[in-house]
């Protein structure tokens, strides 16, 4: 035991040691992430002149709005200890399951909506309850899910429609008020605003306060933290992890809705590859990839990094394919600012000790 | 420290009425048996000290009243209705609050959500109801305080606090949250001296408030301190059954030290003086 040295005897919750209030700073897990989105962000205004507006501002942020409702539940999912890589497909085969479904039986777009809704859920419902279930990591159950989406969604499709891609849609009973929720936008000056930046910054701020302040957010940091330590003191760990995998799959369901109805029609092999996009954007944001540690703003953050950066990219005219090295670097930065973090916060202080 | 004790402790506790009652108790790992024909009471007011060596069954034993683990014979009775646990939660609501060696704390939340996790206080009843941060912060910082324990910040990550302090935030929390049985796992065998001393305190004062305490150890010293009846675990099996007035010091140190068998070491180690 660490003998107690500098025992302070003063009552009180605000006496703090100096240098205490920076540390507890220092620890949170988005500033990494917001120093780097600001740097990002300036070097591109500096190298872009195209970049220097409000319109192409609004772009990204809508770019980034498209990664970042579903990095937001991955996000939460990663806190509470978990992985899942089926969150690239989901969006797609929610759209698939909305539009072939009532282009087939030639039924009203809200009946696909809220089947495909009952889908997903139980995608994520049964991601969860097989992790719980079984103890497999779920790292390898959601590798399986994702590889049955990936095929079930090109499968179904060439055999509902004959091609990969599903049919137009737009003329279907429902399109316009579907459209209206998910895939609208409005203008704003001389830039356009889509809903699912305010979509985005609603979930984001919905997260934030259940990770903060509520007791469903205190047992999502525990179960990610220690999920023994948490069931011995009686958290739902079961409960609470499936109702994380429901969550993301429910923000997969949300994005593939916007996709649908913003495009009518779409690829049934898209979205192979974005699950590692969310998961980038969690840690870059500083979500601790074992569990236990990160929060909502830091996955918005990160999304907004890679929102910036892709198009940062396009306008200062550089070749895209560059993009992907970028977020490379960008992972691995941020997993050594988060693990010295970690390490930071969690270090036996010397002056600590005052049992008496 | 034992005013906060006697202030938390459940008022209709009779002194030596049974609270926790094993007849016969056995687990099976599959195959493996790693407890069989267990019998353990545990009184209000009484201090039942379950000593044993690595691998007797102690933590086995533990699991079993605290819900971590079914017992698969015998039966378990708890204020005189059997039960069968089927997770720590319904344990928790009969007032069974088990302090881990090993699985105390969260280590990267704070202390105070630490000190409230599984029994937060909301204002409202939906799922989206706030937390009443504010007066958890001073609950978890007073409590602690009662307890001797001064941390420099109750925002902190428990992980920062030594390991005595976090087996007494743990054991404060339990206490906190109306416990009426106590079960301590070895809650002294990472401490050094003084420590232990607070935390050999702290189970007195509990047993003086009326609680039945369980206190598992491989310490007879620290046993004999505080318990009044001893129960020592070998291989899965109870050997030694014992209340404080038929046993000495002596014969629990021997008992634990391997007893007959340690009679027959030292026959054979014996060496000519």
């Amino acid at each position: 035991m660490i003998p107690a040295t500098g025992q302070v005897a003063a009552p009180g919750l605000a006496r703090r040691r100096p240098g205490l209030r920076l540390r507890a700073l220092l620890g949170r897990p988005e500033v990494g992430a917001l120093a780097a989105a600001i740097v990002i962000f300036l070097f591109f205004l500096l190298v872009a002149p195209s970049f220097r507006s409000a319109a192409s501002f609004l772009t990204v942020l809508y770019q980034s709005s498209t990664i970042g409702i579903v990095a937001v539940g991955v996000g939460l999912l990663m806190i509470g200890g978990e992985f899942d890589l089926s969150a690239g497909v989901v969006p797609v085969s929610a759209g698939l399951v909305n539009s072939m479904f009532c282009w087939y039986f030639g039924v009203n777009l809200w009946v696909g909506a809220v089947l495909s809704l009952v889908f997903c859920l139980l995608v994520g419902f049964l991601n969860g309850w097989l992790v719980m279930r079984t103890g497999i990591p779920s790292f390898l159950i959601t590798l399986g899910t994702f590889f049955v989406l990936q095929g079930a969604n090109l499968g179904v499709t060439k055999l509902v429609t004959g091609s990969v891609s599903s049919r137009d849609i737009s003329a279907i009973d429902g399109f316009g008020s579907l459209q209206k929720v998910f895939a609208s936008s409005f203008a704003a000056g001389s830039a356009t605003v889509w809903i699912t930046v305010l979509w985005w910054v609603l979930f984001v701020g919905l997260a934030a306060w259940t990770l903060q302040r509520t007791r469903i957010g205190n047992w999502i940091y525990a179960v990610g933290g220690s999920a023994e330590s948490a069931r011995a003191v009686g958290v739902p760990v079961v409960r609470t992890k499936i109702g994380l995998f429901m969550t993301v799959s429910f923000l997969g369901w949300f994005v593939g809705m916007h996709s649908l109805y913003r495009f009518n029609t779409l690829q049934a092999g898209n979205g192979v590859g974005n699950e590692f996009l969310y998961i980038i954007a969690a840690v870059v944001g500083g979500t601790l990839l074992t569990g236990g540690f990160g929060n909502a703003l830091g996955a918005a953050i990160g999304a907004f990094i890679f929102g910036t950066t892709s198009l940062g990219i396009v306008y200062a005219g550089w070749d895209p394919n560059w993009f992907k090295a970028f977020l490379g670097v960008m992972l691995l930065l941020a997993v050594l600012v988060n693990t010295y973090v970690k390490r930071l916060s969690t270090a036996v202080s010397p002056r600590e000790g005052g049992l008496t | 420290m034992t005013d906060t004790l006697a202030e938390h402790a459940d008022r209709n506790l009779r002194r030596g009425e049974p609270l926790v009652e094993l007849v016969g108790v056995g687990k099976n790992y599959g195959p493996i048996r790693a407890l069989h024909g267990i019998d353990l009471r545990v009184g209000a007011g009484e201090v039942t000290c379950v000593l044993g060596d690595n691998g007797a069954g102690k933590s086995t034993l533990i699991k079993i009243i605290s819900g971590l683990h079914p017992h698969t014979s015998g039966r378990l009775a708890v204020d005189g209705a059997d039960r069968r646990f089927g997770s720590p939660r319904e344990a928790l609501d009969l007032g069974i609050a088990t302090v881990y060696q090993d699985l105390a704390v969260v280590p990267l939340m704070e202390v105070w959500r630490n000190f409230f996790l599984g029994s937060e206080l909301v204002s409202g009843r939906f799922p989206l109801a706030g937390m009443r941060i504010r007066e958890m912060r001073r609950i978890a910082d007073q409590e602690l305080r009662k307890m001797g324990i001064v941390v420099s910040d109750i925002d902190q990550p428990i992980g920062t606090l030594s390991g005595g302090q976090r087996q007494c935030v743990a054991i404060a929390r339990a206490v906190y949250f109306g416990a009426r049985v106590l079960i301590l796992d070895e809650p002294t065998a990472a401490l050094g001296v003084k420590q232990s001393g607070v935390v050999l305190k702290y189970i007195a004062a509990a047993r003086d408030a009326g609680l039945g305490v369980v206190f598992i150890t491989h310490n007879p010293q620290h046993a004999y301190l505080v318990g009044d009846h001893f129960v020592i675990l070998k291989r899965g099996a109870t050997v030694l059954d014992a209340a404080r007035g038929s046993v000495t010091l002596t014969d629990l140190t021997t008992q634990m030290a391997g007893g007959d068998e340690l009679a027959e070491l030292s026959r054979e180690l014996e060496r000519p003086s």
